[in-house]
């Protein structure tokens, strides 16, 4: 494996440690709060650790199965879907890790993205509007990008990154609750109704710059290790032009697995998507795989 | 006192690298046995598919038996090579003469709009693209092992428990030669 994959590895390690961190405090600073509220430390710590454990067990053995139902992904057939399940396979060679499943959303828009823990148990997603719109070489391309994304480990994080936001949503919204309906110290209560609120109103703020932080420099990182894999700059290059051209808007996705696929839905030119977006534009990756 | 202690703090941090630099090269190798049988697996499964693809071929052009006679020869060929080596190039001239099959094939429409020739195509160059990527694989693990097994420290190791250099999997460099010209001055 090339250094470059391994600084690609190592800095998502660093920042799967930090979600990690992240994660830890923010479930132990909430759950003091819940059993000072419920005025039991004890009973705030004990709905803390069995939040912790159980959603966190359940993100990691779970997470891509969730990721995957929610986008309405389902196990493609090998006979109907050959030549894709061919293409997953060779660039998994290419990449010398074991065949990821595969999956097909019924789609009209081209899209793809990549899921899973490590790369020994992760699964692709493609859209039948991408089997449609690409030809062998750009279908490569976009798998081989996919691929990149679970070698790199940038899967993992996402998956973290999603546990995250999942888990401060529904903590503060616990939290909202005890300290409206729960407990003694009436007091104080206005002050935990306003931390709850401001909880609320972060989480999704928080949402949006985990998003950010795993950064557009990945989506260029993954371009060009799938141009390794394939030795074929034009496939992606292909690839790429086609889902510039193509329609967006995925429906029925949810929004908050937008980072996911290979070509986000908030890729047009508005100053929020560019402030907001976890994609470069095509047009720049098109210009850096082609001065490749 | 001290110089004991001196030399058992050497003796450790030497006998902690002698292990590392040897465990590094057995994970080498073993990786590299990997990935040849990565090769191997494609290379004897695009073997496999050849005599149906002959086959169905005959039914629409049984007539072109010369290159009908080449695919065989290359194929058995690779069936009896042993060394990477001498399995990439028969492998080489499989892949030659299977390209002239599918370019008579071109002259059949007949052919060409059978669905089972048409999943044959799609399985042999699936299997074509996967012998080419785990070729790239199984020659890079292959040029790291080599590099250090010849490299200081690692060749004291080499020496010592005899690792053998490892093979490419590449072309011959037959290619290469007809275009050599030979000037008669």
């Amino acid at each position: 494996m090339s250094t470059f994959t391994w600084n690609e590895i190592r800095s998502n390690n660093v920042r799967t440690t930090l979600l990690f961190i992240a994660f830890f405090t923010l479930i132990a600073g909430l759950s003091t709060a819940i059993g000072f509220i419920l005025n039991s430390l004890v009973l705030g710590w004990g709905i803390g650790l069995i939040f912790f454990c159980g959603y966190g067990l359940f993100a990691y053995y779970r997470g891509s199965n969730m990721a995957l139902s929610l986008t309405g992904a389902e196990p493609a057939d090998q006979s109907e879907y050959r030549t894709l399940h061919n293409v997953v396979e060779e660039i998994a060679i290419a990449a010398s890790i074991p065949k990821p499943e595969v999956y097909i959303m019924q789609n009209d828009t081209p899209n793809a993205f990549a899921t899973g823990m490590s790369p020994e148990k992760s699964a692709v997603a493609v859209t039948t509007g991408l089997l449609q719109a690409m030809d062998r070489d750009e279908l490569t391309g976009v798998v081989a990008h996919e691929v990149a994304h679970i070698e790199h480990q940038d899967t993992k994080t996402m998956l973290i990154a999603g546990v995250l936001v999942g888990s401060i949503a529904i903590l503060s919204d616990i939290f909202f609750r005890v300290s409206i309906f729960g407990g003694g110290r009436q007091r104080n209560n206005w002050v935990f109704i306003i931390v709850g609120l401001l909880a609320m109103i972060l989480a999704p703020i928080v949402a949006e710059l985990i998003r950010l932080a795993v950064s557009r420099k990945r989506e260029f990182a993954a371009d060009a290790k799938a141009v390794e894999y394939t030795r074929n700059p034009n496939g992606m290059s292909g690839a790429l032009r086609k889902l510039k051209h193509a329609q967006t808007g995925m429906q029925n996705t949810p929004r908050s697995l937008n980072h996911l696929f290979i070509r986000s839905d908030l890729d047009d030119d508005s100053f929020m998507n560019k402030l907001f977006s976890t994609h470069p534009p095509l047009d720049e990756r098109i210009q850096r795989i082609e001065s490749l | 006192m001290t110089t004991t202690w001196i030399l058992i703090v050497i003796f450790v941090v030497l006998t902690t690298v002698f292990v590392y630099l040897y465990n590094q090269l057995v994970s080498l190798q073993n990786r590299a046995e990997n990935a040849w049988s990565q090769i191997s697996i494609q290379l004897k499964r695009r073997a496999d598919l050849i005599p149906n693809l002959v086959k169905i071929t005959r039914q629409y052009a049984d007539h072109e038996k010369n290159v009908f006679e080449q695919v065989s020869d290359a194929r058995e060929s690779l069936a009896q090579a042993n060394t990477p080596q001498e399995n990439a190039n028969a492998s080489e001239q499989l892949t030659v003469t299977l390209g002239r099959l599918f370019a008579v094939a071109e002259d059949y429409p007949d052919l060409k709009a059978d669905q089972n020739y048409r999943q044959l195509q799609e399985e042999l160059s699936s299997t074509e693209n996967k012998i080419a990527y785990a070729r790239q694989h199984y020659n890079d693990v292959v040029t790291a092992y080599n590099t250090q097994r010849e490299t200081f420290p690692s060749n004291i190791i080499t020496t010592l428990f005899s690792f053998k250099p490892l093979e490419l999997f590449q072309e011959s460099q037959q290619e290469t030669d007809d275009f050599t010209i030979s000037i008669d001055s």
